[in-house]
């Protein structure tokens, strides 16, 4: 009875004066989208012009613009007027949202897809839901704690994100870094680009419903994962590769480790050669799927396996090397078509190559100091705190204080798993960086999306943003 | 005007260095400081140079430190936004530094030199607040449409703003 009473007092319930359509009879829908409640329900959920409207609602000049943002080419270059398609109407074209909540877009990356059946005409990507201000918590937090923050940007492969920090720091400072730091460094790099590259396929393959390829990507980074823990105590975020050198030495028996670890995984990635590209079913899905030229990839500033997937042999790691990279041997992946398959493919076989450099480091480890041993920049062995007070007191500074960089800025590039990882760092002389901006690959990268989907299906999309291998940390910092 | 102030190299000379060249002894890459009107003039020319890709462009604002070193005859401005342009071909780097003055804090877009700079200045944009005209869409990037400020502005106040959920309901 009180049930009742309350329903009808409660009439008191927010009544809005645009009539509700009733879902059974189409009328009401038709009318409903003339009152506004289509828009309406836009406007509650706008994020403004970052959202794509509808063509009724864009004026031409505006469509014109946005497609040219979306293919992200300057207008008279590659745009011209029949592929924009202005005429084409609503009445054709359905908007859908994929994301920022979709298992396929890697993250929380939200694409807008403007469909003509099933076939992409527009496409946007919206980004930005994993900002969380990186860039302005850098400047509040000194050298010595900056490489916590700069590890959690891109998580697959988190040392190269410390690697690019440190490197940074380290031109700052001008010292000359032990050669054994800088061994153990690409030892560790080399690891996290082949675990990155794994844990690409492991997606890849399920966003091209491999579900075993999954299983198996993920078993073989965990081995990776293992010995990180081993060596840095964390399986992510490792804040291992510090500005001076790393943060300790290697584990006792880490050759041992490593080479099973070789050993393992590299006749384990000729069964996914041949699970993958022995499979009809996915190369129909990725030769030919989202393509790529070299002019593109260079006038959209895209790096890395999408850079080379179109045939320009650009590696900072053997074009600018950094770390001892012109001390080993290894081969530059390139493809020719620019397709989701020649990305796929160089992924696979830098992993191959990650893996014989991990081997010739093995070889070539050289002795001697893991960190370099300015004592402005390093702190005292754990050992001397107990027996040396100054040493307690420089450990104490050091932590607390951090360390002086010299006034001056750099840039500084590293070659990640998804491509050119730059640091443009900012010094005013003070312990912490005036300023310091990632450059993250994947946020440069995602702009080819647009382009790579269009006019190809629906379910290439998936299969396109999977070969972009976007890491939305870093895109959104 | 031409200046270095990498690590321990002085010069402006080009150092490619080739495969040799190891970042942390300072690749030296040249640094040029055009004015706002030069800005396009002489990063287009560098396109034709052969600098073939706009690998990074990102904005300072230096409000906090205004005693930064510049070689002499340019002007320190509150903003500058850095460019970093990379030739595959001679396997070299070039930065060009342009000042952006706090009271007008507009420069000319890339876009159509370099399309890749289109999410890059977007992100100058919300971050810093520095307007590319030109540009064929310059709305916020990283950061909801209607925030207010931009962030990386060295005057903008550290959790001054609370969390701003737009549009949230309240409970029911």
């Amino acid at each position: 009875m009180s049930d009742t009473t309350a329903t009808d007092a409660g009439d008191s319930v927010p009544h809005t004066d645009t009539v509700l359509p009733d879902p059974v009879s189409g009328l009401a829908y038709a009318e409903a989208s003339e009152t506004g409640i289509e828009r309406g329900l836009i406007i509650e959920t706008s994020e403004g012009a970052q959202e794509l409207f509808p063509r009724k609602k864009t004026e031409p000049d505006e469509l014109r613009r946005e497609a040219g943002a979306v293919l992200r080419l300057p207008e008279g270059v590659v745009v011209n007027a029949d592929d924009i398609d202005i005429e084409q109407t609503d009445d054709e074209t359905m908007i859908i949202n994929m994301g920022p909540q979709h298992p396929s877009t890697h993250g929380v990356l939200r694409l807008m897809i403007e469909l003509d059946g099933e076939t992409v005409l527009r496409t946007k990507p919206v980004i930005g839901y994993l900002h969380t201000g990186m860039e302005k918590t850098a400047e509040e937090l000194t050298y010595v704690q900056g490489s916590t923050n700069v590890t959690r940007m891109d998580y697959l492969s988190p040392l190269h994100n410390e690697l690019v920090l440190s490197l940074a720091v380290e031109a700052l400072l001008g010292v000359e870094m032990p050669p054994r730091s800088d061994w153990i460094r690409m030892l560790l790099v080399e690891l996290n680009r082949a675990s990155s590259h794994l844990m690409w396929m492991a997606t890849n393959g399920m966003d091209h419903a491999s579900t075993s390829m999954m299983i198996y990507g993920f078993r073989e980074r965990e081995m990776i994962l293992a010995f990180f823990e081993k060596t840095t105590g964390l399986r992510m975020n490792h804040n291992f590769i510090r500005p001076g050198g790393t943060a300790a030495d290697l584990p006792d028996g880490w050759e041992d480790d490593v080479t099973v670890i070789c050993d393992t995984i590299l006749p384990r990635l000729d069964e996914y050669d041949e699970l993958l590209t022995g499979q009809p079913l996915y190369r129909q899905r990725s030769e030919g799927v989202g393509n790529l030229s070299a002019e593109e990839a260079l006038a959209l500033s895209l790096t890395g396996p999408l850079l080379r997937s179109t045939g320009v042999p650009w590696d900072l790691r053997r074009a600018m090397p950094y770390l001892r990279y012109d001390k080993v041997e290894f081969d530059v992946i390139v493809g020719t078509y620019g397709d989701n398959f020649d990305r796929y493919s160089i992924r696979l076989n830098e992993i191959r190559e990650s893996i014989r450099i991990i081997r010739q480091v093995v070889e070539k480890m050289p002795a001697g100091d893991y960190r370099v041993q300015d004592k402005k920049v390093t702190p005292p062995p754990r050992g001397r705190i107990d027996e040396s007070m100054e040493a307690l007191i420089h450990h104490f500074k050091v932590f607390t204080e951090g360390f002086r960089v010299p006034e001056g800025e750099v840039y500084v590039a590293t070659e990640s798993p998804r491509g050119e990882l730059g640091c443009y760092l900012v010094s005013d002389g003070s312990p912490k960086p005036y300023r310091m901006h990632i450059r993250g690959p994947s946020f440069v990268n995602l702009q080819a999306l647009p382009l790579m989907m269009r006019g190809g299906l629906l379910a290439d999309a998936v299969a396109a943003c999977s070969s972009v291998d976007p890491v939305m940390g870093e895109v959104d910092r | 005007m031409t200046t270095a102030t990498d690590g321990d190299t002085t010069s402006g000379a080009p150092a490619t260095g080739g495969a040799s060249a190891r970042l942390r002894r300072g690749s030296a890459p040249e640094i040029l400081f055009p004015t706002r009107q030069q800005y396009i003039g002489v990063v287009a020319s560098l396109r034709d140079e052969g600098f073939e890709m706009c690998a990074d462009l990102c904005a300072v604002d230096y409000l906090a430190h205004p005693g930064r070193h510049l070689p002499d005859g340019v002007a320190a401005e509150r903003f500058e936004v850095v460019v970093n342009l990379l030739s595959m071909s001679q396997v070299r780097r070039v930065r060009v530094r342009v000042q952006v003055p706090a009271t007008d804090a507009v420069i000319t877009t890339l876009f159509d030199l370099y399309p890749g700079t289109e999410a890059m200045e977007r992100e100058a944009y919300d971050l810093l607040g520095i307007v590319f005209t030109g540009h064929p869409d310059m709305t916020r990037i990283l950061l909801p449409e209607d925030w207010e400020g931009h962030p990386l502005r060295k005057d903008y106040g550290v959790g001054r703003v609370p969390v701003q959920f737009k549009g949230a309901p309240g409970p029911r």
